[in-house]
């Protein structure tokens, strides 16, 4: 058998093929005579021909079968042999592999080698991609070169030790005797790799942590040493000597300073001194300032020095080098949250970052801006941030565009500066807007009454534009449908009102109807506003025709809304203005979000403002007829459709629609914040009061009144149980009157523990807009020692002022 | 830690590979793909961070290769940028002016290398003469050459030179061959 070809020239053949199918055919061939040459076992070749695979391993080609050889290669006595072994053991045979383990008893003996090299090359090995298996059996023999005084050995034996405890945490505390004296060393190589073994101890154990804290000191001499010793021809980078090691002891002075006055008292002087005199012509100095800036601004360091740290970022800012500026906006966005006003200053630069021509650069700039906006800033910050809508890349619209929806609810300094930031966004990025926002804007706008007018009209003029934006198209047909008799009438106070006629206005409805640029949802939309418009225009014959049309759509959806509004024509006329009236203001309600509605006539838009999950099933049907039965059924209503659900889980639930995008997080993190506020209560004077108080159950009532709407008052009962047993099964009803209106939210838990021990928290809110005098009936069901308890109460002494 | 370092060329040919956790060989070729994708439709002169799922990627081109390391979030930036350069410093004195045709032919130097400054995610030694004596010792203890490849390629290396030279000279006598010459050098952006 010739000798296999030398490695030179099997690169050098592969490269002169000149198509894919021939480089495929050289290494099959040569594949094969690899193989046939591993079967004969030949041990001179064997080196070769491994180092051959492992380069057709890298064009991409299978290698697998060159395993076993390179476990030959390790056990040989060559060093040659060797080396080639352990690169083919780490490009080829990592943990997930069968042959993984029969490592370990080649890499024992190798570590204790009497050549330092061979020693160095299974400890490389070890310390890459050595599984949890291999690191519990040669930890031992790790943590014995840890103690050697060959610093070649001590730092890569140091830097295995890491990779030992990443796999085998339970094993750190066998490394811990050898640190004792491992930051004493003078060799650089060893110092680093320990400063990175104590960084791993420490950020994996908190103990460990609190055990190296006095390492602080010698930490702050060693620093010191680096910073202020001359030129080190071994060391030095640009001027400055050994970054490297200076970054990380920077970052071990952060862990260990977090949180430790002490410790953060030691390290002051040191950041103060680094930060001052690091020489920032090139990108090692401002590495090393990036560095300081991130250890001083998460310990406890004085005010002085955090605002030279601000102040460091605020330069790099203005750098001219991109990568700076990124680094900069990262950290800033970082240290927003604590040091909002610092950041503040330099939000002028930062607007002007998001003109920057760098894609990485605007995401940063963008994110940060949206965190600077308060309500000083709103209108400015806003004229930059629509302006970066228009001209950004389609890939920042959606994020923007969200962020502009949230900034504006949170900030808008008027109403009408709201809905024209709305008009804004929908005209200019109209089509990247996500689809949750639609139903938002809607809520939005049927809040701000008086803004109706204007709001339809300038809709309906950006609909005469442009029908190729769905969420647009969706909101302003929305709006015609329920405020076209405004449009019509030409109410508009804000600015010039048009001229439009009821014709015009259902030309251009029913075109949307036809158009090849809406989608199913939005023919969805356009039908149901013409279908509402019947009530409040005069042209009904118009309209039922287009209704009839569509009867027999081939879209199902559109189908069924046509034949039921046909429907409504033919045989319920009668009901048809009630139905399509105008639609009540929508309140923010705590359970399930902004389109829960408290709603005192007809649906007309299910599709839209249905709860975009389903309704969780509870009991509240039985509660219901449980309630018909004992009230007799005539002076109490059925308790609506509300439905109890934990305020976490109904956010829960939105949370996963939106999945995992950050700004809906922070949308609906908003929403739950509203409801938060709405479930801590303040009292504002009203005093508590015991509704019920027999056999040992007391339940007590407090009061508060609910923002936004003062008609809703808000009790939570609290019960308690005095006997000496627990109360189980615990379940609390509660009926009102029919001019009320009443939510019972869920309660804490359904078990009263006996003797005062705790108590059972539920939530009722009662709507009560005509201002009567508010009864309730109570029943409690539960289970006492065994039997099943249950009993009826009427509570009448509510506080006057809990109802006026 | 680091998580990975991959060399490829401008056409998105992978010339080294290095991965500190251990990944499926379908997941490795996946992200080479994603990197190379990425890398190599930035523009030339945007800044060297990406963001790639949980990890920063830092990646810097050297005449025709792009050295590309992905990080953790905590990770320093600014210093990757260092790691790669003091990299690239090492391949330069090794194989003295390095180019990619070096680390085509020699690619298991080149990792020998890398495997003396960086092991497991971290930095091993910070001195370059540190790294370049512990691979000369190396160098020395391996035997007759086996792999079909000179164990001082500096030798090697500068043979080639000289014949490619010389045949270039006799070829194309009397137009600007001087130029050539610096073709092998390898230049820094």
């Amino acid at each position: 058998m010739p000798a296999p070809i030398r490695l030179r020239e099997l690169i050098r053949t592969i490269r002169t093929a000149r198509t894919q199918a021939e480089e495929r055919e050289m290494i099959q061939k040569e594949c094969a005579a690899i193989r046939s040459s591993f079967r004969e076992e030949d041990n001179t070749y064997r080196c070769r021909n491994v180092a051959k695979l492992l380069y057709m391993h890298m064009l991409g080609y299978p290698a697998h079968f060159g395993q076993l050889e390179c476990l030959k290669l390790i056990a040989s006595q060559k060093f040659t042999d060797k080396r080639i072994g352990y690169l083919g053991a780490m490009l080829l045979l990592d943990e997930r592999q069968d042959v993984h383990l029969l490592m370990t008893n080649c890499i024992k003996n190798d570590l204790n080698h009497s050549t330092q090299y061979v020693q160095g090359l299974a400890l490389c090995t070890l310390g890459c991609m050595g599984s949890s298996e291999m690191c519990r059996d040669l930890a031992g023999e790790v943590e014995k070169l840890l103690k050697t005084s060959n610093s070649y050995l001590r730092k890569k034996a140091a830097l295995c030790a890491v990779h030992v405890i990443r796999k085998v945490p339970e094993l750190m505390e066998m490394f811990l005797p050898a640190t004792k004296n491992l930051l004493s060393e003078k060799n650089h190589g060893v110092l680093h790799t320990s400063v990175v073994l104590l960084t791993e101890m420490c950020e994996r154990s908190p103990d460990m942590l609190a055990h190296f804290r006095k390492l602080v000191p010698q930490l702050v001499r060693i620093l010191k040493n680096l910073i202020m010793s001359g030129y080190s021809p071994e060391h030095d980078v640009s001027g400055i000597s050994d970054p490297f090691l200076q970054v990380r002891i920077l970052r071990l002075l952060r862990i260990l300073g977090k949180g430790d006055d002490d410790s953060s008292e030691a390290m002051n002087d040191i950041l103060a001194q680094v930060a001052t005199n690091t020489e920032t012509s090139k990108n090692v100095g401002n590495a090393i300032l990036y560095e300081t800036v991130l250890t001083i601004m998460d310990i406890k360091s004085e005010s002085g020095l955090r605002v030279l740290a601000i102040n460091i970022l605020g330069r790099f800012l203005l750098n001219n080098d991109k990568n700076i500026r990124y680094v900069a906006l990262t950290s800033l966005l970082k240290t927003v949250q604590t040091d909002h006003n610092a950041v503040q200053r330099h939000r002028s630069t930062i607007v002007d970052c998001l003109k920057d021509l760098d894609v990485s650069i605007k995401r940063r700039a963008m994110e940060l801006s949206f965190a600077l906006v308060n309500g000083n800033n709103i209108r400015g910050m806003m004229k930059e941030l629509l302006y970066f809508l228009d001209s950004c890349d389609p890939e920042f619209k959606a994020d923007c565009a969200s962020g502009v929806f949230l900034a504006a609810e949170k900030y808008a300094p008027s109403k009408r500066w709201h809905i024209d930031t709305i008009m804004r966004v929908l005209t200019t990025a109209g089509s990247y807007v996500r689809d949750d926002s639609v139903p938002n804007l809607i809520q939005l706008i049927t809040n701000s009454v008086e803004m109706h007018a204007y709001t339809v009209q300038r809709l309906y003029k950006a609909l005469l534009d442009d029908i190729s934006q769905q969420p647009l198209v969706q909101v302003a047909s929305w709006c015609i449908g329920e405020y076209g008799d405004l449009l019509i009438s030409g109410q508009c106070e804000e600015e010039e009102p048009i001229q439009v006629t009821e014709d015009e206005v259902l030309d251009v409805l029913e075109g949307l109807l036809v158009s090849n640029l809406s989608s199913p949802v939005t023919r969805g939309y356009s039908l149901t506003a013409i279908m509402k418009l019947s009530t409040r225009f005069s042209s009904v014959n118009r309209i039922k025709k287009v209704v009839s049309i569509y009867g027999s759509s081939i879209d199902v959806e559109l189908q069924q809304r046509a034949v039921e509004y046909n429907a409504l024509f033919k045989k319920y006329d009668h009901m048809r203005p009630a139905l399509l009236e105008r639609m009540p203001i929508m309140e923010k309600t705590a359970s399930n979000g902004p389109t829960e509605i408290v709603q005192t006539n007809g649906e007309a838009e299910p599709s839209v403002v249905e709860p975009k999950h389903p309704p969780p099933v509870g009991q509240p049907a039985s509660q219901g007829n449980d309630l018909l039965d004992l009230l007799g059924g005539n002076d109490v209503p059925v308790i609506p459709t509300t439905m109890p659900t934990k305020p976490a889980s109904a956010g829960g639930e939105l949370l996963d629609l939106l999945g995992d995008l950050s700004l809906g997080l922070s949308l609906m993190a908003f929403y739950l914040f509203d409801l938060s506020k709405t479930v801590n209560f303040l009292s504002i004077g009203i005093p508590p009061m015991t509704a019920y108080n027999k056999n040992g159950l007391k339940i007590d009532f407090t009061f508060e009144r609910a923002n936004p709407n003062p008609n809703v008052a808000v009790i939570t009962i609290h019960a308690s149980n005095s006997t000496e047993a627990d109360m189980t099964d615990f379940v609390f009803q509660a009926a009102v009157p029919k001019t009320f209106q009443l939510q019972l939210l869920s309660p804490s838990s359904n078990v009263v523990p006996a003797l005062n021990q705790g108590t059972v928290t539920q939530v009722i809110r009662v709507l009560n807009q005509q201002k009567q005098q508010l009864r309730m009936r109570i029943k409690l069901t539960y289970i006492h020692k065994g039997s099943a308890v249950q009993d009826l109460a009427e509570v009448n002494n509510f506080p006057p002022q809990s109802w006026q | 830690m680091m998580r990975f370092l991959l060399l490829f060329s401008r056409q998105g040919k992978l010339r080294l590979q290095k991965w500190f956790t251990p990944i499926t060989e379908r997941e490795k070729k996946k992200i080479i793909r994603d990197m190379t994708t990425l890398v190599l439709a930035r523009q030339p002169r945007s800044c060297n961070f990406l963001q790639w799922k949980d990890l920063k990627i830092i990646y810097k081109r050297y005449a025709s290769l792009y050295f590309c390391l992905a990080v953790e979030n905590q990770e320093n930036e600014l210093l990757a940028l260092e790691v790669i350069h003091r990299y690239v410093e090492l391949l330069d004195k090794y194989f003295g002016n390095v180019c990619e045709l070096d680390i085509i032919f020699n690619f298991e130097k080149a990792y020998f290398i890398l495997d003396e400054f960086l092991m497991g995610g971290e930095i091993q030694e910070t001195s370059k003469q540190m790294v370049n004596r512990s691979i000369e010792a190396s160098d020395m203890l391996q035997e007759v050459r086996c792999t079909g490849t000179n164990a001082h390629p500096d030798l090697n290396h500068t043979r080639s030179i000289v014949i490619s030279h010389v045949v270039f000279i006799c070829l194309f006598a009397g137009v600007g061959i001087l130029k050539r010459l610096g073709f092998w050098c390898f230049t820094k952006q």
